[in-house]
């Protein structure tokens, strides 16, 4: 976090501004001519407008996230993916990036799969995901783990920095899935659970000021030996700050 | 103050325990809350909003507020017998409607958020540190919310109005008894749970109800210090 502007840290009811010349955002409302949070989280005023970034509480799914989901049941139209939310998520067959036979569905994703997909729409009946996107699809190689998905913004880094840095020192491909998933696939088992060990640090440090650096120091510190980039593949995640 | 009443403990009339509040102690959680007042512990964990199961549970309208009150059995020296009970049925409802009127659970439709209260330590007003350990644990969750909550038990001792009673101080037998009244309340001062129970009038009831308002005011300043405090700026973890 190295933004010019001062975060706080507020809780619900608190008045965040006061003065007509702000604008409620995410998290707050105007009550009279002040700005009160309804969550806890930072405090951020940009351009007059006051948002809450929340730090807790459980993913939200939003559409155009991309996830990591586990396959959790195979209807005649489609798959039914766990992507950690309270409604099931499901991935019609028109979804998938090629054409599927009626009766061939396991083909492409068998119960218990884990996969890399996009969230097409959030509706009151259920969350509708896709597979037609670059750097979607079944997940067959790799270490698939789970972080809090609030700590999602901080693991990918401003522009993607913190994940830069890590796949220049491991040599891994990460997917960050907005759910909190993360799927990291490397050449050796060993790189793969070293990228893992440097974004459980990025979790439990994620206040931190100037983290970037600090996970740069970490690497040195742990033996990291940093790699002449490769033309990787772009990493699917949302790459905003938050 | 007519009588010239003294309390066990040495406290003043307006003077809470010693309490205090902490934040994020269940690490499975996705939020949770501690609060202490004098020997009386309580643990408050959320989960959730998660799917409402059974599916006729439901409510399309908006998600529901589930709280389980338990006093474990190791919290008063006499071992109480595990399990839910008539008395922890009705604190479990009382905490929720104490809750629910903060929440903001419309955006919720299907879902329950569990609130898990245990004691593990019990010396009276344990309902009190439930509700004000919930509070924290729900805004620590994520859950969006008006206001916090804060609670506290206001007692009348023979003809003294005292504030956050002891086991000692509500087992008072002399003069008119004991009369135990725990009240929760907003930040803003909206009342959200009141109890009575034995007698009082109406003009000491009124001065009940402000002399919890200043000590709710109290505990307020001590939950907020615990939910900004768990978050270090500067390092350091959740």
């Amino acid at each position: 976090m190295t933004e010019e502007h001062k975060r706080t840290v507020v809780i619900p009811g608190e008045t965040i501004k006061e003065g007509d010349a702000y604008l409620p955002g995410e998290g707050t409302e105007k009550q009279g001519n002040k700005i009160v949070a309804l969550r806890y989280g930072l405090a951020e005023e940009h351009n007059r407008l006051v948002k809450v970034i929340p730090l807790s509480g459980v993913y939200q799914p939003r559409r155009g996230n991309i996830v990591i989901g586990k396959c959790n049941l195979i209807t005649f139209n489609g798959w039914v993916i766990d992507i950690g939310t309270a409604e099931n998520a499901f991935l019609p067959i028109m979804e998938t990036p090629r054409y599927v036979a009626k009766d061939r569905l396991d083909e492409v994703m068998k119960i218990g799969d884990i996969c890399v997909v996009q969230i097409f729409s959030v509706n009151g009946r259920g969350i509708d995901l896709t597979m037609k996107a670059r750097g979607l699809g079944r997940i067959d190689e790799g270490i698939v783990f789970r972080i809090n998905s609030n700590k999602v913004p901080r693991v990918i880094g401003k522009e993607g920095s913190m994940i830069k840095i890590i796949r220049d020192y491991t040599n891994c491909n990460i997917t960050v899935g907005q759910n909190g998933y993360i799927w990291i696939k490397g050449d050796k088992i060993e790189d793969e659970l070293f990228a893992k060990k440097a974004i459980m640090f990025i979790t439990e440090k994620s206040f931190m000021e100037g983290l970037t650096e600090k996970v740069e120091e970490w690497f040195k510190e742990n033996g990291g030996v940093k790699k002449e980039t490769k033309k990787s593949e772009e990493k699917s995640g949302d790459k905003k700050e938050d | 103050m007519t009588s010239n009443f003294k309390r066990p403990d040495g406290r003043k009339f307006d003077e809470l325990r010693e309490f205090e509040a902490k934040v994020g102690i269940v690490p499975n959680a996705d939020g949770s809350a501690m609060y202490r007042s004098g020997e009386t512990i309580a643990i408050a964990a959320v989960y959730g909003p998660k799917k409402m199961h059974p599916q006729h549970s439901q409510n399309p309208e908006k998600g529901t507020l589930r709280c389980t009150y338990n006093m474990n059995s190791f919290s008063v020296s006499e071992r109480i017998r595990p399990g839910p009970s008539r008395r922890s049925t009705e604190i479990s409802k009382i905490t929720e409607w104490a809750l629910e009127p903060v929440l903001m659970l419309d955006k919720f439709q299907n879902m329950v958020v569990d609130v898990h209260i245990n004691i593990i330590q019990a010396d009276a007003g344990t309902r009190c540190a439930g509700i004000n350990a919930a509070a924290m644990a729900l805004a620590h969750a994520g859950i969006p919310m008006k206001d916090m909550v804060s609670s506290v038990s206001v007692g009348k001792l023979d003809k003294t109005i005292v504030v956050d009673l002891s086991k000692e101080e509500e087992d008072y037998e002399e003069g008119e008894g004991p009369t135990d009244i725990p009240i929760s309340m907003t930040h803003s001062g909206d009342i959200t749970h009141f109890q009575l129970d034995g007698k009082i009038d109406s003009k000491q009831l009124m001065e009940a109800v402000e002399l919890a308002k200043k000590s709710c005011e109290q505990i307020y300043e001590v939950q907020k210090k615990a939910l900004k405090d768990s978050i270090d700026l500067t390092g350091g973890e959740d």
